[in-house]
């Protein structure tokens, strides 16, 4: 079912709402957030320089280092009592990217994952079972409203207990799962350790995965253990521009639609900056063009994919995305979290007994993602208790900082290796396992 | 009297203790004791050898985390419950033993190489029992 009438448009009339609303945005945050108009002014350009959709690269870009500069509420266009949400994700240096929502953005907010949900196939006849964690992060509460805005029935589960997700699934009979697709495989994997098939037990029918790369053999390994009828679509969002729901696939699964009335897209090639002609890879830049609390402009996303404007079978006009290929920089996505080797770094310097060097390995161990790091002792000793003290340090310091509970590996001095340029201190190994 | 211990880290890796001993033996180190405790990931090897000053400083130099640490080597005369006897006056004393092992060498003593909380008071307690201890001079003449 296609939920809104604007994912059919024709180009032309796409993009006359996009004109409009990026022009009222761009004269918004000139008049109303300063390092914005301060940004603008120093290139020369003004609010009606913008004339068309072309005029749009001529904005400057704004990065997570904008917001973090910025940091809580310096990008945002509305006072604070405006607010009806505030959401947050993990930043590198300990500070988070903070967001925040007025009224209209919760109406957007949830007709985009409205959207992108029906594009998945869920229906008001379904059961929901949300596994995402609820809190500061945009997943579960971005996905919860939009199921409830169509009519779905929510079972906010959370994440966690899966023993338990696996009863309420059974016993709710729930149609369609919320999770990151390493989740969705650990719950099969629990359930049949429970003598529950997925398949012919429960009753799920439609994975909406998200926070995590989908690959196409994580797709087979869904549907290998979740019965060969679901259907596993991925969606696409972050919380800087809104939270899920800035894309998501269809039926066809031949990459996500993004939702244009709200958000345009641009490919750059994160080099130079230069916008990159249609079909060719690059970074994603988002720029939102119907937000009230924090309208990001150019927003690079440091996400690789390219941009398919030819119609889909399913009658949606919007342009696709592609499924991500990775990110422009050296970002981990570990079990649905966003890590920065900086903040692996900074924990290991932090720590007394600890020598500077370090490596990151990132494995999966059946469907989770394991995060190992190695560090290497400073300091000697004799007492075991010294060195457990020295992992727990890590371990909770890991913890606190990035929310992943990780394996600390011990060595001698001088056992890692060391590097005259650029450091490689990241070994992700889940490419070469799947 | 305490004699120095020499204290090694080393992961669970096949080869990494034949590195040690490699290493001794270049250096003309005998090794007249040796315990190996170890976690699941990595092990702390405790060596009595006749050189410890000598042995530390060459595995440092080979990148091993290595150090002294003192302990007592008693020697426990061949006689059944005499062990136990030096062990409960020690607890009766409050000190702790963190670790012990044994070190066997051709005389009608056996000996064990202990580690405590309090060296001085476990000492005494020795003293006062009669108990000998070796020295730092026995163990390089071994």
């Amino acid at each position: 079912m296609i939920f809104a009438k604007e994912e059919t448009l024709s180009r032309q009339e796409m993009e006359k709402i996009q004109l409009e609303r990026l022009k009222e945005t761009v004269n918004r945050v000139y008049e109303k957030v300063l390092p914005y108009r301060e940004k603008m002014d120093k290139i020369g350009l003004k609010p009606d320089d913008i004339k068309s959709l072309k005029d749009l690269s001529r904005l400057p870009f704004v990065t997570k280092q904008d917001l973090r500069d910025n940091y809580p509420f310096g990008l945002f266009a509305v006072p604070k009592e405006d607010l009806l949400r505030i959401h947050a994700s993990s930043g590198t240096t300990g500070k988070p990217t903070v967001v925040g929502y007025t009224q209209g953005d919760m109406d957007v907010w949830t007709e985009c994952v409205s959207r992108i949900a029906c594009a998945g196939g869920a229906t008001p006849k379904d059961v929901a079972q949300i596994c995402f964690g609820y809190g500061m992060f945009t997943g579960a509460l971005g996905l919860h409203y939009g199921l409830e805005n169509i009519g779905a029935t929510i079972v906010p589960s959370s994440t966690g207990n899966s023993e338990k997700q696996i009863m309420y699934m059974k016993d709710f009979g729930t149609t369609l799962l919320v999770a990151t697709p390493s989740y969705a495989l650990r719950l099969a994997e629990v359930a049949r350790e429970m003598g529950v098939d997925p398949k012919t037990d429960l009753q799920v029918k439609i994975g909406l995965v998200g926070s995590e790369l989908l690959t196409d053999a994580m797709r087979d390994e869904m549907h290998k253990y979740w019965g060969e009828d679901m259907l596993v679509t991925s969606n696409y969002g972050m919380s800087e521009l809104m939270g899920p729901g800035v894309s998501g696939e269809c039926e066809y699964m031949c990459g996500m639609h993004i939702n244009e009335d709200f958000f345009i897209p641009e490919i750059i090639n994160p080099e130079t900056g230069e916008v990159l002609p249609e079909g060719e890879w690059g970074e994603l830049v988002i720029t939102c063009i119907k937000k009230e609390a924090l309208p990001l402009i150019r927003y690079r996303t440091k996400d690789i994919t390219r941009l398919i404007y030819e119609p889909c079978k399913c009658g949606r006009t919007t342009v696709r995305m592609e499924n991500l290929s990775g990110r422009s920089d050296d970002m981990l996505k570990i079990r649905g979290v966003n890590v920065f080797p900086s903040q692996i770094e900074e924990v290991v310097l932090s720590v007394q007994g600890l020598g500077p060097h370090y490596e990151i390995i990132v494995e999966r161990d059946g469907y989770a993602d394991k995060l190992s790091v190695r560090v290497e002792l400073a300091t000697a000793t004799d007492s075991f208790k010294v060195l457990e003290n020295i992992e727990k340090t890590v371990r909770n310091k890991l913890k606190i900082m990035l929310g992943l509970d990780a394996k600390v590996i011990l060595e001698s001095p001088n056992t890692l290796a060391r590097f005259e340029g650029k450091a490689k201190r990241v070994r992700d190994l889940r490419k070469e396992q799947k | 009297m305490t004699v120095n211990q020499v204290s090694v880290f080393i992961e669970n890796r096949q080869g990494r203790l034949g590195e040690v001993l490699q290493i001794l033996k270049d250096n003309d180190v005998n090794i007249l004791s040796i315990s190996l405790a170890d976690t699941t990931e990595y092990g702390l090897l405790r060596l009595i050898v006749n050189k410890p000053e000598h042995a530390k400083e060459v595995l440092l130099a080979a990148g091993f985390s290595s150090m002294l640490t003192e302990v007592l080597i008693i020697k426990v005369p061949h006689v059944a419950g005499s062990l136990q006897n030096i062990l409960s006056e020690i607890a009766k004393a409050n000190v702790s033993i963190e670790y012990m092992y044994g070190l066997s060498v051709e005389s009608t003593d056996a000996s064990i190489v202990m580690k405590t909380n309090e060296l001085e008071r476990a000492q005494e307690v020795l003293k006062n029992i009669h108990i000998d201890t070796m020295t730092e001079k026995e163990i390089e003449s071994l």
